[in-house]
């Protein structure tokens, strides 16, 4: 079984390969073969799966050693596989995700000529994201790690013709340096620490290792979880990275990628377990980012932004979850899995919407498409209901499990994570109906003004005929191709029944025990109570925003706003605060930097060449070419060496 | 008489002629200045040798003269070949080597 765990990165490594480098001919099919290869990982992984049921829960994980990469006496890193019950729950997300989104691209790059090269960037992250999570040291991980980097890189600029998309992508890619800079910096600290950097003896030593040396790895790790998930403060990247494709946004930017920082920290949980300091930093990060996301979502008329500040949001949840220790690792999983079902159907819903809409973005110019786009509109619909969190849908479990484990971190900490989780909740649902109300409900804002008629039943092919005034042509909504609805409904049917299903006797709790350990913690509240709040202030945020949105007409251009609105329709300023803080920082520094350079280090090099140059020259002078004066030079010279050793004789 | 004195004669040669190379400007003076520091040189040997009672000064002025012969020889021919070229014998005019 062992040997099969190294097919799994194959597969889509391969079909990045051939795509990449097959050049023309495969245009035709390439697309198919990229599907074809995704899904082949997706059923290595689901033998694999049912392999490991069948074992008992301690002997679950599998061990591959590929081959010895780099052999230097003390440091020995291995090219090696451990498949446990964690990277199996990523594995068969990824893969399975991954899978429909390959067919769903199928669908929605129809019409790009450069599709084949879209899947083969596809199948590379497919690759890059499985050898992250199957990696069995941290040296590999961080292969994967900037593997997906790349891949994310390349799919943000795939339409580089738009400089938006080639600065996004450019954007993306240097803040998440920064991260993997702390992911390189806490491997450097595990090697001097540990000598090796193998999940095993690392994990396995930190108990009995110095506090000081874990909270500095460990706020390392959180470095780099930030950059990768698009945590406050490297959070700056994922808005942007929108610009990219919309299959891209749902696999990369929502489902996996961004998730990365997150096993990240539950993987490495015994190091945050001995290191209070670190995890209580990793808590702040995401509380912070939990309420930072949710606001950037309220304020965005973009569909796809709004979603991504959701995703921050999510994000942010699950690394507060993380950073709580034993009680929350789990959880921090359920909810990403889970996240990663909605959330994908969120994005390919959007990517729906967009594509019947004419790619057009601003919700204030969507209203009422639930007619025209029927799938689209109950698959998003019910995507919106999990994520809000309604109960019985997957995002009711996972999140109330996740607010439960940060009131049962206990003290005035417990308290304060709660309330912020809870509040986090509450404007979830309001950004999310907000999404809902805009795009399926309320007046068809994309008709022309002059010819609006909003209470026209079965206005679509009259629609066709009329030519709007203003010069561009109006959409007309349609349903998706069924490429793109196929992939929708499975994300739909994962998105309602996931959470229901692994909360049924606590399987998803008792499946990933042997890995992360869990910790029940005690709860102020009862878990009713719990879940009771959650349920209260989900109605207050659909209240709220129905009142907003709902009951009122929305104007097509965005209201001026508040100062919170237009702050959060800046992304919070963080832009602003990058630019004011590192891009002038940065600037005066070189500028600094060049006047101590001009001043100091050439005005010793010129002042060198001149004085030698000044020096010389009057030198010259001394050579007059008078035979006579030579003469005297050597008589005075002789005298003076006659005068000096008869001096060094008398001493 | 005191050999002695013999080396205070060759300084005294020895100090006149090379105030003559300084001083003077026609080459023809100044190289028999020359000639005559050179002759310093072997009155000293010669005194020398006899002070100590072996024959290498003696050996060694014998050298001397025939290095002076030899540059008397060169000498000659580049103070003529430059008189004729510039009408002049002083040692002044022939300035070039300087940058």
């Amino acid at each position: 079984m062992e040997k099969l765990i190294a097919l799994l990165v194959a597969a889509p490594l391969l079909g990045a390969a051939v795509l990449l480098c097959g050049g023309r001919l495969l245009d035709r099919v390439g697309h198919w073969l990229g599907t074809l290869l995704a899904a082949a990982s997706f059923a290595v992984a689901v033998v694999l799966f049912t392999d490991m049921l069948g074992k008992d829960a301690e002997d679950r994980s599998l061990h591959q050693h590929l081959f010895r990469w780099i052999p230097v006496e003390g440091f020995q890193a291995d090219v090696a596989f451990q498949l446990d019950q964690l990277s199996m729950t990523f594995v068969l997300l990824i893969t399975s995700v991954g899978t429909l989104i390959h067919l769903y691209s199928v669908g929605y790059m129809e019409h790009d000529e450069r599709r084949r090269r879209f899947f083969g960037y596809l199948n590379l992250f497919l690759a890059a994201m499985l050898l992250l999570v199957l990696a069995d040291n941290y040296l590999l991980l961080y292969v994967g790690w900037e593997g997906v980097g790349l891949a994310s890189y390349l799919l943000i600029g795939f339409w580089q013709h738009k400089p938006s998309a080639a600065t996004a992508a450019k954007k993306a890619f240097l803040v998440n340096r920064v991260g993997d800079m702390g992911l390189s910096i806490a491997i450097m600290l595990m090697f001097t620490t540990f000598g090796t950097f193998a999940f095993g003896p690392v994990l396995g030593a930190a108990e009995e290792t110095g506090e000081g040396k874990l909270t500095a790895i460990g706020l390392m790790l959180l470095l780099a979880a930030c950059g990768k998930s698009a945590q406050v403060p490297l959070q700056s990247w994922l808005g942007d990275a929108m610009e990219g494709p919309t299959p891209v946004s749902a696999l990369i930017h929502a489902a996996t990628m961004v998730t990365a920082g997150v096993y990240l920290i539950v993987r490495s949980g015994e190091i945050f377990n001995a290191a209070p300091d670190a995890q209580l930093a990793v808590t702040v990060v995401g509380a912070v980012t939990l309420l930072f996301g949710a606001i950037v979502g309220c304020a965005k008329d973009d569909i796809k932004k709004a979603l991504a500040g959701s995703t921050m949001s999510q994000i942010g949840y699950m690394i507060l979850a993380a950073g709580l220790g034993p009680i929350g690792y789990v959880f921090a999983i359920m909810h990403l899995v889970t996240h990663g079902f909605f959330k994908a159907g969120l994005f390919l819903g959007a990517g729906s919407v967009m594509h019947g809409m004419n790619d057009e973005v601003d919700m204030r110019k969507y209203g009422g498409l639930r007619k025209y786009m029927p799938v689209t509109f109950v698959t998003f619909g019910l995507g919106y209901l999990a994520i809000i969190g309604f109960p019985g849908l997957s995002g009711f479990f996972s999140k109330d499990k996740i607010i439960e484990a940060a009131f049962a971190k206990g003290g005035a900490e417990g308290w304060i994570l709660g309330s912020v989780a809870l509040l986090g909740a509450a404007i979830t649902a309001y950004y999310m109906t907000r999404v809902m109300l805009l795009t399926f409900f309320g007046e068809e804002r994309w008709r022309h003004r002059a010819t609006a008629s909003p209470e026209e039943p079965g206005a679509e092919p009259a629609a066709e005929t009329r030519g709007g005034p203003g010069g561009h042509a109006e959409p007309h909504p349609h349903e998706s191709p069924a490429s793109m609805t196929i992939p929708m409904v499975l994300l739909a049917v994962g998105s309602v029944f996931a959470g229901g299903f692994f909360s049924i006797g606590d399987r998803f709790v008792h499946w990933l025990e042997p890995v992360t350990h869990h910790d029940h913690g005690d709860s102020p509240l009862s878990a009713a109570t719990v879940t009771g709040a959650t349920v209260v202030v989900l109605v207050v945020g659909v209240t709220l925003a129905w009142f907003q949105y709902g009951r009122r007409p929305v104007p097509v251009v965005a209201p001026r706003g508040s100062l919170l609105t237009r702050a959060a329709r800046r992304d919070l300023l963080q832009d602003d605060f990058n630019h004011v803080v590192l891009v002038r920082g940065g600037e005066h520094l070189t500028r600094s930097l060049v006047y101590v350079d001009h001043t100091l280090v050439d005005g010793v090099v010129n002042g060198t060449a001149a004085s030698v140059g000044g020096l010389s020259g009057r030198l010259r002078k001394l050579q007059n070419g008078y035979a006579r004066s030579y003469a005297v030079s050597m008589f005075g010279g002789v005298a003076v060496l006659i005068a000096a050793t008869l001096l060094m004789r008398a001493v | 008489m005191n050999p002695v004195n013999y080396l205070y004669l060759a300084a005294l040669l020895f100090a006149i002629g090379a105030t003559g190379v300084l001083i003077r400007r026609n080459m023809i003076v100044v190289f028999m200045c020359i000639e005559l520091m050179l002759n310093a040189c072997n009155l000293a040997f010669v005194a020398f040798s006899r002070l100590h009672g072996n024959l290498d000064g003696q050996i060694i002025a014998f050298f001397t003269m025939v290095v002076a012969a030899a540059e008397v020889v060169v000498g000659l021919a580049i103070i003529v070949s430059l008189f004729r070229s510039r009408h002049s014998a002083s040692v002044d005019d022939a300035s070039l080597m300087k940058l």
